[in-house]
């Protein structure tokens, strides 16, 4: 059961998202406009500062209350950087710097982009949702003993090729030869990709759900051979099976959020349950999506139905911050650590 | 009609890491003193001796009325116990039917006289049951069972065939579900009992059917005027199908529903040693990945069920969702490759072991089949 503060923010993102038409924001996105109306909804409820500490004039929310609020960003599709903001800001609070209004996006960089003693940052970074929207960047950059270093860097000191992730949303690149308006070290890649990995698990479970929903409302009303399909069995057994995707995404993702409220700095625990969501639950979406589709038929493969919404952000999505081949060698490092005779130890920890 | 899942962390009780510590360490004796291997557990997985350390333990019954010779203890205590048995290969077969399911139907049902006599005897790990329920022509179709009970002079007469009845030839009682009434054209599921049975009792003879794997786990039990007396009936007559509800919701979903094959994983560990290569950390590391979720997923229904919810839904994905990994597993780790030099033999035995038992893992309390149809059922679809 979420929290009442978790329950409050989780009200009000719910709300906004409902009375909200994003299908047409996401086509005007993937147009390369910005919905405007939507982030003012959300930013006038104050949510882009739900992870933003008190002291720096933020709500100062718990974690719990943030995920809710990732979660139903995944839930309706919602084509704003506001799950990139929670990231950035959160990540930013834990380094102790004041993050900059507006929406944020963040780059993590460690191969490409480089800041070097002289505090220059040099390279560039590829694929940064919303980069062309937002007027204030978060790269993660290496320093000369490859650490990273939270940089926070004027979208107007980089070059912007704009470029589309698979779920028509914006994925530029960038690149900079500049000096950051702050810097900040102190966190480890581990936590920086985690705390991403993380969000993109709990967004993926919220697609998930939706995408259940919008299949078994297809299944009763779509009517062949005189009877709505969801009558046929071989559908019910593909919607049992999606269920089950949903369920166990569900699950994994709650349990990573879980995890990192009790270690924000993403101690070893933490690292293990976030990779072990981010596994899961990319599998979820790949599995998933393609159930979907399937019952869905012919109309669910166009532009016009709105199912691409969901299925190209769980595609999308399954890829950010390490897809589950990168997890995979993460979570098993930590479980074969122990031998044969801690395998059993470490699964139930 | 939305659906929405949430799978919160069960309450861990105080004393519940105490817990898991004592059984680790009791295990780790048992295997010291040979008891039961690691990867490959036991032959045939049941041990008489083993379960009444076990009760000794206190581990048996653990959720039980103090007043009957039980523990008292929690929902996630037992899980807890159960859990890391299954994990270890531990031998629980002889007690583990009756610890499950039968003794909570007879506490639920039974008579004082049974209830005095048996349950103490179960916790103390001296008691095997086994369950009668399918039949020849009955298996998924389990209401359409055949085998009869009549009433007599002496109590109740049965006559009939039970089949694939696992460990009847080492069970002292089975819980079975027999026909007292036909089935009403209102109510297919009416006319069906449950009842005690001694398997001293004359006029039963039990046959062995041998699986692929070479093992004697399941049997026929034949009835042929078998006399049982009229206390034996369990609970309502002809509602035996209300009464096996209730027992299902926590047969569903349980660890032993995806812990079956664990010890591959353990084998595979220790074949590949320090100098895995990375397709071999990525594959183990993508089985944890659901092995966890499963756990997350389980212990929560677990912890739902202790609220006294019944999550019918969520069990049924659990188990549909366990079984399909647990049985898949063992192809999955199969092209694994290991180093060179490395020792495969504890591996590939228990890769065949489990190849050769896969197929059951979707079949038994449930086929995959009749769990998604009670899925598609709680999802509205039906």
């Amino acid at each position: 059961m979420p929290d009442d503060e978790s329950r409050l923010i989780a009200e009000t993102t719910g709300r906004i998202l409902q009375s909200a038409d994003l299908t047409a924001a996401a086509t005007a996105v993937e147009q390369g406009a910005w919905p405007q109306p939507l982030w003012a909804a959300l930013d006038d409820a104050g949510l882009p500062l739900t992870w933003v500490p008190e002291d720096a004039g933020g709500v100062g929310a718990g974690p719990a209350a943030g995920f809710e609020v990732v979660r139903l960003l995944g839930l309706h599709a919602a084509p704003v950087p506001l799950a990139e903001t929670l990231l950035a800001t959160r990540l930013l609070a834990l380094a102790g710097v004041q993050p900059p209004e507006g929406p944020l996006t963040l780059a993590l960089a460690p191969d490409t982009a480089r800041i070097g003693a002289s505090g220059r940052l040099t390279g560039h970074a590829d694929a940064v949702p919303f980069a062309r929207h937002c007027e204030t960047l978060l790269v993660i950059a290496a320093d000369a003993d490859g650490q990273p270093v939270l940089c926070l860097l004027p979208r107007a000191a980089c070059t912007l090729t704009p470029g589309q992730s698979i779920a028509g949303e914006p994925a530029d690149r960038i690149a900079f030869d500049a000096k950051p308006l702050a810097t900040a070290k102190g966190l480890t890649w581990d936590a920086c990709r985690a705390w991403g990995a993380a969000i993109r698990a709990m967004q993926m479970a919220g697609v998930l759900e939706q995408v259940l929903n919008l299949c078994l409302t297809y299944a009763q009303d779509r009517v062949q051979f005189g009877k709505p399909i969801g009558k046929f069995q071989a559908i019910q057994h593909a919607l049992a099976e999606l269920a089950g995707e949903v369920a166990a995404a569900s699950a994994a993702a709650d349990a990573a959020a879980r995890e990192l409220a009790r270690s924000p700095s993403v101690d070893a625990a933490a690292l293990a349950e976030v990779a072990a969501a981010k596994i899961r639950c990319g599998e979820a979406a790949s599995l998933g999506a393609a159930i979907a589709h399937q019952v869905h038929g012919a109309i669910g493969t166009t532009y016009e139905h709105s199912l691409h919404l969901y299925t190209r952000r769980l595609w999308a999505w399954r890829d950010s911050f390490g897809p589950e081949a990168e997890w995979s060698l993460v979570l098993g490092r930590a479980a074969l650590a122990g031998g044969g005779a801690g395998l059993w130890p470490f699964a139930a920890r | 009609m939305t659906v929405s899942f949430r799978f919160d962390p069960a309450d861990m009780p105080p004393g519940a890491d105490a817990l898991r510590a004592e059984v680790r360490e009791f295990l780790q004796q048992e295997r010291a003193r040979g008891s039961f291997d690691p990867v490959l557990g036991t032959p045939t997985g049941l041990s008489r001796d083993f379960s009444r350390r076990v009760g000794a333990r206190g581990w048996i019954g653990m959720t039980w009325p103090q007043a009957y010779g039980g523990h008292g203890r929690s929902q996630i205590e037992r899980y807890i116990v159960s859990e890391e048995m299954l994990a270890a290969r531990a031998p629980v077969r002889a007690h583990w039917v009756a610890d499950r399911q039968s003794g909570p139907l007879l506490l639920h049902y039974g008579t004082e006289e049974m209830k005095r006599q048996i349950i103490p005897r179960i916790v103390r790990g001296e008691v095997t049951f086994c369950i009668g329920l399918s039949e020849p022509n009955s298996g998924s179709d389990v209401f359409a069972s055949q085998t009869r009970a009549d009433r007599v002079a002496e109590g109740w007469r049965i006559n009939g065939t039970k089949l694939w009845t696992s460990f009847a030839h080492h069970a002292d009682y089975m819980i079975g579900m027999f026909r007292t009434a036909p089935a009403t054209k209102e109510d297919r599921r009416y006319g069906l009992s449950q009842f005690l049975v001694d398997m001293k009792t004359p006029g039963i003879t039990v046959r062995p059917i041998i699986n692929m794997a070479g093992m004697h786990d399941f049997n026929e039990v034949h009835f042929q005027d078998v006399i049982l007396p009229a206390e034996n009936l369990l609970g309502t007559e002809g509602r035996a199908s209300d009464q096996a509800t209730a027992e299902l919701a926590y047969e569903r979903s349980g660890p032993d529903r995806f812990l079956e094959t664990f010890s591959i994983l353990v084998a595979l560990a220790d074949a590949l040693g320090p100098d895995a290569s990375d397709a071999a950390i990525a594959a183990v590391g993508r089985e944890m990945a659901h092995l966890r979720t499963l756990r997350h997923m389980s212990l929560s229904v677990a912890g739902m069920l202790n609220r006294g919810a019944t999550p019918t839904v969520e069990g049924a994905l659990v188990k549909d969702l366990g079984t399909n990994w647990e049985q898949a597993l063992p192809g999955r780790m199969r092209p694994v490759a290991l180093p060179p030099g490395a020792d495969r033999t504890a591996l590939d035995a228990v890769l065949r072991q489990f190849t050769l038992l896969g197929p059951k893992m979707t079949i038994q309390g449930g086929t995959r089949e009749v769990l998604r149809g009670i899925i598609a059922r709680g999802l509205g679809l039906r």
